[in-house]
């Protein structure tokens, strides 16, 4: 099992294209660009995007003036106005939000775990098995590109009833639990592997699975932590469909508790709104603005196809 | 030929989950929404029947459904043209070396992180007549109260502006990974040759992000027509139908009106057009892999 245990590059694992990525950043960085702003261009240039900046952070910020004081201050700004969590105690208080965090958060496991094994398996037949029928089952994996669970609102509500599972978790995660994205992102990926590893491995006995389970799987890392953090993300502020499946506390994820508990408990306590706003977006917030970096490129790496 | 029969049996096996999935939630409803629109929706005294046309000809009489579509495509067109150019606006500047990039960066990026309903909150907020900041900072200039998402003729600009605000930097994203593939020797030769920074740009750099502005693009459509959450947080439609965007009018009626046939015929129209962007995408990826 040398030949399985042996370690591959790390590069390997990546596309090929963020490979290329890399290594044109470390170029651009040894050499000079021409086109490089420099002088009073360049303090223009950095004005105009700093203010683009603030103008794309004024909303959050804003909800965190409001979320932070009294709500007399809500819309006086003064430097010294006092700061209070009471805002955040009144909304916790005021609804369940301990059960919506609670939902999302089973709700948004579900579904990774979910997609990844699918994903995962489907991913590996379409990647290393010539069969049968492939590229039309391929093609048919992704016309949920094109058509998302988000449209087919009305028909899936039916088969949900049927199933008679309306007002459930799972009612929520199983249209997004077979991921058209993730099929396609993983195939790719497996695709680079080299075919090498795989058949080293087969000399030496192991079966598909073993295979896939020791070679494959650590190969795309980055990549199941990039597909991850979108998937998280996505299902974290998923609303519609959520809104349309449950109508219990048991079942309400975070972004629909918020919906429920602004439109009708609050009236127009501002204050209020925003510490729950800031609150059910607070852990996914917490997370990007910690490791932002890491977020991005996985966006980038996502993206790029 | 054994071996092939085995790859095809573990093959499928493999498959199989995914594709159980897929079919029962992505393809049937898709083909079940086409089957439902043939019939009246069932009520307590009389039961579905078969109706042929009549829900598409109730559609063509309907002035709510014309004016979702138009919405639709006002919000199309005020959404993609502007965020895409602005992505790319950002992108450009934060792969420069200005001052304080990686937050600038961030600061792009943070609306991509924020669940939609959420920001909508803050931004309805950001609306209110009379005390909202948009009042507040407008009444500085001294221009009329105008009451944003109250009034017919700004209800719809309103949510457009908050849609722009949410996608641009998902965007920049794909900008910021396809500018960072340009080989720099490139921008050498550029200038070498006396070229000025906007000759580079529109000679060289916007040619080789095509690609991507055409998956951008794609996105930009789809997003334009599955973008409701925000609908429901600061208009739910109004005022006076000026925001009912083509899914939220499936989900009204779906969902307030229950009348699901009616919905599943719209559910179609919706679907048609997705089928339609995907042929142009798909004439486009086979573009692509030629190239290659």
């Amino acid at each position: 099992m040398t030949a399985i245990e042996t370690p591959a590059p790390a590069s390997t694992a990546p596309s090929r294209r963020s490979r290329r990525l890399a290594s044109g950043r470390a170029v651009a960085r040894a050499r000079e660009d021409p086109y490089a702003p420099a002088g009073a261009w360049l303090a223009l240039e950095s004005t105009g995007a700093a203010l683009l900046a603030i103008l794309w952070f004024l909303p959050l910020a804003y909800a965190a003036w409001a979320a932070f004081h009294p709500s007399e201050f809500t819309t006086r700004f003064e430097l010294l106005a006092p700061l209070t969590l009471d805002n955040f105690r009144r909304a916790w208080n005021a609804a369940p939000f301990a059960r919506y965090f609670l939902n999302t958060f089973v709700l948004v496991s579900v579904v990774l775990a979910c997609q990844l094994v699918l994903g995962t398996l489907a991913a590996y037949a379409f990647a290393r098995y010539d069969f049968r029928g492939r590229n039309i089952a391929f093609a048919l994996v992704l016309v949920q590109l094109m058509i998302m669970p988000d449209v087919l609102l009305v028909e899936n509500y039916r088969t949900m009833s049927l199933l008679n599972i309306v007002d459930t978790i799972p009612a929520i995660a199983l249209p997004y639990v077979a991921s058209a994205f993730g099929i396609f992102l993983l195939r790719q990926t497996f695709k680079t592997v080299p075919t090498e590893l795989d058949d080293a491995a087969r000399v030496e006995g192991a079966s598909g699975l073993q295979i896939l389970l020791r070679i494959y799987v650590p190969l795309a890392r980055p990549i199941y932590v990039a597909y991850g953090l979108v998937s998280v993300s996505f299902h974290w502020n998923n609303f519609l469909w959520p809104l349309i499946i449950t109508n219990s506390v048991e079942s309400r994820p975070l972004t629909v508790g918020l919906q429920v508990f602004s439109s009708s408990d609050q009236g127009i306590d501002w204050a209020v709104i925003c510490a729950a706003t800031l609150m059910t977006s607070g852990p996914l917030l917490i997370g990007f603005l910690l490791f932002q970096r890491q977020f991005v490129q996985s966006f980038m790496r996502a993206g790029i196809r | 030929m054994n071996s092939r029969l085995a790859a095809t049996v573990h093959g499928w096996l493999l498959l199989l989950p995914a594709m159980a999935c897929l079919a029962v939630f992505t393809h049937w409803p898709a083909v079940a929404s086409i089957v439902e629109s043939f019939y009246s929706t069932p009520r307590p005294r009389r039961p579905s029947r078969f109706v042929g046309l009549d829900n598409y000809g109730l559609m063509l009489d309907d002035p709510i459904f014309w004016q979702s579509l138009s919405n639709n495509l006002w919000f199309a067109l005020g959404t993609i043209p502007i965020s895409i150019a602005l992505a790319l606006l950002m992108a450009i500047w934060v792969n420069d070396r200005i001052v304080g990039r990686t937050w600038i960066r961030m600061a792009y990026f943070t609306p991509t992180v924020l669940p939609m309903i959420a920001v909508a909150n803050i931004w309805l907020f950001f609306f209110t007549p009379q005390y909202g900041l948009v009042e507040q900072i407008t009444g500085i200039f001294g221009a009329t109260p105008q009451n944003w998402l109250g009034s017919k003729d700004t209800a719809l600009f309103a949510v457009i502006v908050v849609a722009v605000w949410k996608e641009a930097g998902f965007f920049m994203i794909f900008y910021l990974a396809a500018l960072q593939t340009i080989s720099p020797t490139l921008a050498e030769a550029a200038a070498l040759e006396g070229a000025s920074r906007w000759t580079y740009f529109r000679r060289v750099q916007f040619p080789l992000l095509m690609p991507t502005t055409l998956f951008v693009l794609i996105n930009a459509v789809i997003n334009a027509f599955r973008m409701v959450d925000h609908i429901i947080v600061m208009t739910r439609g109004g005022p006076d139908n000026a925001t009912t965007l083509l899914l939220f009018y499936i989900y009204q009626v779906g969902f307030n009106f229950w009348d699901t046939t009616y919905a599943a015929a719209l559910t179609v129209v919706l679907l048609a057009m997705l089928a339609l962007i995907a042929t142009i995408q798909y004439g486009w990826l086979e573009r692509r892999i030629h190239y290659r």
